[in-house]
């Protein structure tokens, strides 16, 4: 076979290749999903993390607006630190919430974040002040059975 | 018994001696690359061999494989009423398992026996040694272009696998057995992330290039130049390129995907 009869097989080889990665990236990947590349760093301490994960996602109003980078154990506050990062495009108020929350009834955990009314915004390394812990879903059971039986002693 | 024991022994060291020899043809084989670099189209003759001719194979499988991914998914999913779900699990079980790990041991059935084969049979024939008699190395002229054509073609070939097995589990779940179309694509979407999973998956397609491509020169430079030996080389190289994938898997799994979701 001739070097360029060859080189045009090569070189359909190579576009179908790539265009498989593309497919890949674009439409089975979500690469065109939120940017992350500007981001800042937040901090938050939790009671009870329940099962959230690194890189969960960070949702505001049910929109992804970032990622948890990492989740530590604070031995002087014996709490968990969490760490997340959020598109420096999106904006949040000093007094914002920041709630544990799982997506449906036996979903993943995610940081949901509810807008507080401050003028001064979140910058890097802030830490937000109020949090809600994960609900355990054990502790709501034997709360529920406790009162119960409370109930039925009356 | 003492037979035995030395049989066992023997084996062992032939193992370590062997795992040397190919670490130090792998080092003379980079040293050589930049040699046959300059002649690119000895490289581009082998990507055309080894990678373009087993397109159809790949991309064969790779339908298939997606196929039955969506019916068996699909039976199970549709259990806990979550059927929807079928494309992140068609998408994610291909992108970051399957599309490497069989695509890789078809390219090493299919391609790599192949160069094996074509090197043992020269070195059997004696064409090496008539090269290296003409002042042409043939590391330079004959195994780095191979080495060199595996390690290319094999993400490009992982990543066709992957995108057709994620169009046969489509055509399954949404054409035949009618998943919503919407779901099954924007589930997917949300769940598979491009640096984590996709990106991962072709850093597992280019270790897997270089294993097999490396047991499949090796093997054929190393054979016994007799006919048997020939055979026996290819043997070799099916069963140490599948069991390195499947070994390197493992390991790859361990460090990109431990535990974090």
């Amino acid at each position: 076979m001739s070097r360029t009869t060859l080189d045009l097989w090569v070189g359909v080889f190579v576009v179908i290749g790539i265009a498989a990665l593309f497919f890949l990236a674009l439409r089975v990947g979500n690469f065109a999903g939120v940017d992350l590349s500007e981001t800042y760093t937040v901090k938050a301490r939790f009671d009870n993390i329940g099962g959230l994960k690194v890189r969960a996602p960070v949702k505001s109003a049910g929109v992804v607006v970032g990622r948890v980078d990492s989740i530590v154990f604070d031995t002087h506050t014996y709490r968990a630190e969490v760490e997340f990062t959020i598109a420096t495009r999106y904006e949040f108020p000093r007094d914002t919430i920041a709630s544990i929350l799982t997506s449906g009834l036996l979903g993943e955990q995610y940081i949901g974040l509810d807008a507080g009314v401050d003028f001064d915004m979140l910058g890097d390394g802030d830490l937000v002040q109020m949090t809600q812990s994960a609900v355990v879903l054990e502790k709501l059971i034997g709360q529920f059975m406790f009162d119960r039986a409370g109930a039925a002693n009356d | 018994m003492t037979e035995l024991l030395r049989n066992i022994g023997s084996m062992a060291i032939n193992g370590v001696w062997r795992l040397g020899l190919a670490a130090r043809f792998f080092a003379l084989l980079l040293r050589y690359s930049g040699q046959a670099f300059l002649r690119f189209h000895l490289t581009i003759r082998e990507i055309y061999y080894g990678g373009f001719l087993s397109l159809l194979i790949i991309a064969v499988s790779g339908l298939f494989v997606g196929m039955v991914l969506g019916l068996q998914g699909y039976e199970t999913l549709q259990r806990f009423g979550s059927g929807d779900a079928l494309g992140v699990l068609v998408a994610l079980s291909l992108v970051r398992e399957l599309g490497p790990v069989v695509a890789g041991l078809l390219f090493a059935s299919r391609a790599g026996s192949a160069i094996t084969a074509e090197i043992g049979l020269m070195k059997a024939t004696e064409q090496l040694k008539a090269m290296d008699m003409m002042a042409v190395n043939p590391i330079a002229r004959v195994v780095a272009p191979r080495f060199w054509a595996g390690v290319l073609s094999m993400p490009l070939l992982a990543a066709i696998f992957s995108a057709m097995g994620v169009l046969g589990g489509w055509l399954i779940g949404v054409v035949m057995i009618g998943v919503d179309e919407g779901a099954f694509w924007s589930q997917m979407q949300s769940a598979v992330d491009f640096r984590y999973d996709i990106m991962n998956g072709v850093i597992k397609s280019v270790v897997f290039g270089v294993a097999v491509s490396l047991i499949a020169v090796f093997e054929g430079y190393d054979c016994s130049p007799t006919a048997e030996g020939v055979s026996r080389a290819i043997t070799r190289t099916v069963v140490g390129s599948a069991l390195a994938i499947l070994a390197l898997d493992f390991v790859l799994t361990s460090f990109m995907f431990r535990g974090q979701s």
